[in-house]
């Protein structure tokens, strides 16, 4: 196999990924009228960040539990309105302090 | 008509000064995201500044992952491209979603470089704020983060061990925090959104342990997990004709601040 340019490989990277990106953002400039696609895109959001967030969080720390305990102190400060740097700081620091004793 | 949109406007670079705000926290998660990201370029071969210099263009966590795995396997030109298509296609989602709360008057030019930047982060703060998006706020985030990105990757490939463990471990959660942040408060006024947070969480459980499913890369599985779930909310619970803006309805102290803070 012929070598291949690692320039050209993380040209292709940027290409690909752009397109997804550019593509829905360019071409749909109109509110959508269907009521299926609008509730469809309404709920999106949510799908998507909680699905990227859980199971992640309890395999992104050095044990389960410390990043489970960051989930639930994280779910509590921000029904309680906390904001979003206010919510984040408070699970890194439930994870710092937690594997203390966890790990 | 794109005068509206120039920088001379307060409107604008409060925004733009907004977006640097929010997009501090999001630096510092990245940062440390982005060091991991670098080990791996590192294992395949790429040099801190060829690692920079495609994590400053490509600002993806999962497709640089897929794409340097793919250079380690010395894979072919083709292949690169559809690995890297399938771990971003949720970016084709997001890009759908925002384009249905930017202007219909954006010009081409604006919508096509915050495109540049459109990550699972600059998605997470956008969508739910009031009103039309502007895309000052995401040069804002796209100002100070991508730098962090780049740079941190490109750290990582150079020193990939220097982070001591308890603190990688720590901040780690940072960016999932910020998640956390955006998906819960609306679910306070919404019993529908809060059962489908919920229902996201146990599903995503369940496919990550799944025959099959578990296989896939985690960004296929959310793709998948988006549509069907997505579907079924919007089959059983379709939006009303009015709602189009859940955010102007949230009025948890976090909102409040964040209009005072465009005033």
């Amino acid at each position: 196999m012929g070598e291949r340019n690692v320039y050209v490989y993380i040209f292709l990277m940027w290409f690909a990924t752009y397109l997804l990106r550019v593509v829905p953002l360019t071409l749909i400039r109109k509110p959508l009228k269907n009521r299926f696609i609008r509730s469809f895109l309404y709920y999106t959001p949510y799908v998507t960040l909680a699905t990227m967030t859980f199971p992640a969080i309890v395999e992104a720390t050095r044990t389960p539990w410390s990043g489970g305990l960051a989930l639930a102190f994280g779910i509590v400060a921000a029904w309680f309105g906390w904001n979003l740097f206010q919510v984040a700081a408070t699970c890194c620091a439930v994870v710092f302090l937690s594997e203390l004793f966890l790990v | 008509m794109s005068g509206e949109y120039s920088l001379k406007h307060s409107v604008n670079r409060a925004a733009f000064f907004d977006g640097v705000k929010v997009g501090v926290p999001i630096a510092l998660g990245y940062f440390v995201v982005a060091f991991a990201l670098g080990v791996q370029a590192k294992a395949a071969g790429l040099t801190a500044f060829q690692c920079g210099l495609a994590s400053l263009f490509c600002l993806a966590s999962a497709g640089e992952y897929v794409g340097f795995t793919a250079i380690m396997e010395h894979a072919s030109y083709l292949t690169i491209i559809l690995a890297t298509i399938v771990a971003n296609a949720r970016y084709f989602l997001m890009g759908c979603a925002l384009s249905q709360r930017t202007s219909p008057n954006l010009p081409l030019g604006y919508r096509a470089t915050v495109a540049l930047g459109l990550t699972d982060e600059l998605f997470g703060v956008s969508i739910l704020r009031p009103g039309f998006f502007n895309p000052w706020f995401a040069y804002g985030i796209i100002a100070i983060a991508a730098p962090a990105w780049s740079a941190g990757s490109a750290l990582g490939v150079v020193g990939g061990t220097a982070l001591s463990p308890q603190w990688s471990s720590a901040l780690s959660v940072a960016l999932f925090g910020m998640f956390i942040a955006v998906i819960v408060p609306p679910g306070r006024k919404n019993k529908v959104v809060a059962s489908l947070v919920a229902l996201s969480f146990l599903c995503s459980y369940l496919a990550a342990r799944a025959p099959i499913l578990s296989e896939w890369s985690a960004g296929s599985r959310v793709v998948v997990l988006t549509l069907v779930l997505a579907s079924i909310a919007a089959i059983a619970f379709p939006i009303a004709d009015d709602v189009d803006d859940p955010a102007q309805k949230d009025d948890s102290p976090q909102k409040k601040e964040q209009e005072n803070g465009r005033a």
